[in-house]
């Protein structure tokens, strides 16, 4: 077990390093001058050449990748160009947001998700898990951004029971929270219901439910004691790897709400080219995704004691 | 479930022939300032109709939906094709040959596979820049690395199979067994995935357009669209609602074909 997970945070490790490779030789492309953003179009081009040697711009690519990795391996994350400030000032609290966004909505999602499931594999081809498939094929078709409209037109424009904007100006409000989480709800439970159903299915045609049956066990005893356990095995591994998805639809609602958080910063960097910013979204993005990806591996392992490890990947 | 794959496909072929009719259907020209904030049914010039209203530059929003289904259903599904021709390549070759070259392959993959998909959409795009070609080249790189994978594990089976090994012992050439024994094979999945990815490609383009990263304006496109009305969807919702349902109907049938094509798959 311990060389499992030793293994799998070397590969993390090694992913991480090399995502931060190719990021900063893809900022390294950019046609542009970062001086020329910094110290606006009408710097002459003496004052643009002592900013860049006074802030290191001019050694080559690979000595400036070389100190930024040993800073950001200590923790210095380095200088935003666009907020002016350490790249971590504006990183965590925008982190903090983000994190009390995906929680609330993995908060609905996953037990909504997997009650549906199981009530849709339960009975498979009943007018209630036909009814669940549609339902769930209906709301994945729905691009977030188009979700967002749909419920801002109803519940703010025509209802007016919620606020459009989720800005959290005045401190946090748990009100603005409920149509960004709502979008990610709508959007993501769909696949994971899919999977509980499907999972919930093989684990019912199994021979010790049948035996559970006949030996003359309660209904209700036999989903939740004997089925419902074993079924949950597969859609751990697939809301671990849903969190992925999470961050992508985080930007997506946190850009149409006005809500600063972390999607909302990557975008904004990209679209400034705040390298520093960048590259520390794309390492903890990176570095959410491969966590997750390796949790869903250690715990699937865990949960399902006839995966060896040793032969795992 | 049978009349809900119908539905889908209904949907889908409803929208190919509004994009291939686009200049005979489009009552007013997409880009042609007319008369902003006109809402639905509002009357147009020449005796004409802004059906689903205007745009804060009043350009009419059917026209614009219309023209943007051709320029959806062009990029679209262009780009899933090179996804597909990148991804099927490096899928037959991983699995056929196995070794290093599966290892390299699936390590490149792994690695921009490990990207939050947008993530990576919005750091090549910026760098880039926002074009046509750029999105198909964007997506291409993001999507093939998914494709290869359900490839290689598709041809790890079939590479046992007898008529390769028959193949093999005729002599055929390596093409040959990879894309006319093996490939055929490995269809059936494949187009399902193929609806499912078409989708998704629809939605990024989408979602790329909503952020301002799509297509160039001012010619058409529903991400777009959505974008620019953005802020005015508290005041004029019918600006962001129509492109929004239109392309919500397009990746509903889209999916509602792959699932009934999934459902087909099991029971052959």
């Amino acid at each position: 077990m311990l060389s499992f997970v030793l293994r799998r945070l070397g590969a993390m490790a090694l992913t991480m390093l090399v995502v931060s490779a190719v990021v900063f030789g893809l900022m390294e492309l950019i046609p542009g001058n970062v001086a020329t953003m910094v110290l606006g179009p009408y710097a002459s081009d003496e004052q643009k050449n002592i900013w860049l040697s006074a802030n290191g711009y001019l050694e080559p690519a690979w000595c400036r990748y070389g100190v930024w990795l040993a800073n950001f391996v200590q923790g210095d994350f380095g200088h935003s160009i666009r907020f002016k400030v350490p790249v971590g000032d504006v990183l965590w609290p925008r982190l903090g947001r983000t994190a009390i966004l995906g929680v609330s909505a993995l908060a609905v999602i996953v037990p909504l998700s997997l009650t549906l499931g199981v009530l849709a594999g339960m009975r498979e081809g009943s007018i209630i898990d036909r009814l669940i498939s549609v339902i769930g094929i209906v709301t994945t078709s729905i691009p977030e951004f188009a979700s967002a409209v749909f419920l801002t037109s109803i519940f703010v424009f025509w209802l007016q029971w919620l606020p459009g904007a989720s800005t959290m100006s005045d401190g946090f409000d748990a009100v603005q929270l409920v149509l960004p989480v709502l979008v990610l709800v709508l959007y993501d439970f769909g696949y994971i219901a899919r999977m509980t159903r499907a999972s919930m299915i093989d684990v019912i045609a199994t021979p010790y439910i049948r035996t559970a049956i006949l030996k003359g066990l309660p209904r209700r005893q036999v989903i939740l004691r004997h089925a419902f356990r074993n079924a949950l095995i597969a859609p751990f591994t697939v809301i671990m790897l849903q969190i992925n998805w999470l961050l992508s639809g985080v930007i997506v609602v946190e850009f149409f709400f006005a809500y600063k958080g972390f999607g909302a910063l990557l975008l904004e960097a990209a679209l400034n080219r705040d390298v520093f910013v960048i590259e520390a979204c794309a390492m903890i993005a990176v570095f959410v995704a491969v966590a997750t990806q390796a949790l869903a591996d250690i715990g699937y392992a865990f949960l399902n004691p006839r995966i060896r490890f040793g032969s795992a990947d | 479930m049978g009349a809900l794959t119908n539905i889908g496909a209904g949907v889908v072929a409803l929208w190919i022939f509004v994009a291939l009719a686009a200049p005979v259907l489009a009552p007013f020209d997409p880009n042609a300032l007319l008369s902003p904030f006109a809402t639905p049914g509002a009357p147009g010039p020449d005796d004409g109709t802004f059906w689903l209203g205007t745009d804060h530059l009043g350009r009419d929003i059917l026209s614009r939906i219309i023209w943007g289904a051709r320029s959806v259903l062009t990029y679209a599904p262009v780009a899933a094709f090179c996804a597909y021709v990148l991804g099927v390549t490096m899928g037959l070759a991983a699995g056929y040959f196995k070794g290093w070259v599966d290892a390299g392959l699936s390590f490149v993959s792994n690695a921009v596979l490990a990207f939050p998909v947008l993530v990576l959409y919005i750091l090549v795009i910026t760098t880039i820049g926002a074009s046509a070609l750029n999105i198909v080249l964007a997506v291409t790189f993001a999507s093939a690395p998914g494709i290869m994978r359900i490839v290689r594990s598709l041809v790890l089976d079939l590479r046992n199979r007898g008529y390769v090994a028959a193949a093999e012992t005729r002599g055929e050439a390596l093409w040959w067994i990879l894309f006319v024994e093996i490939l055929p094979n490995a269809r059936g999945p494949l187009i399902v995935d193929a609806c499912l990815r078409l989708g998704y490609v629809i939605i990024t383009i989408g979602v790329l357009g909503f952020l301002g990263l799509g297509l160039p304006p001012p010619d058409p496109d529903w991400g777009g669209m959505i974008n620019e009305s953005r802020a005015l969807t508290l005041a004029f919702p019918h600006m962001t609602l129509f492109p929004c349902l239109a392309i919500s109907s397009l990746v509903l049938g889209l999916n509602l074909m792959a699932d009934g094509l999934r459902k087909g798959e099991v029971r052959s």
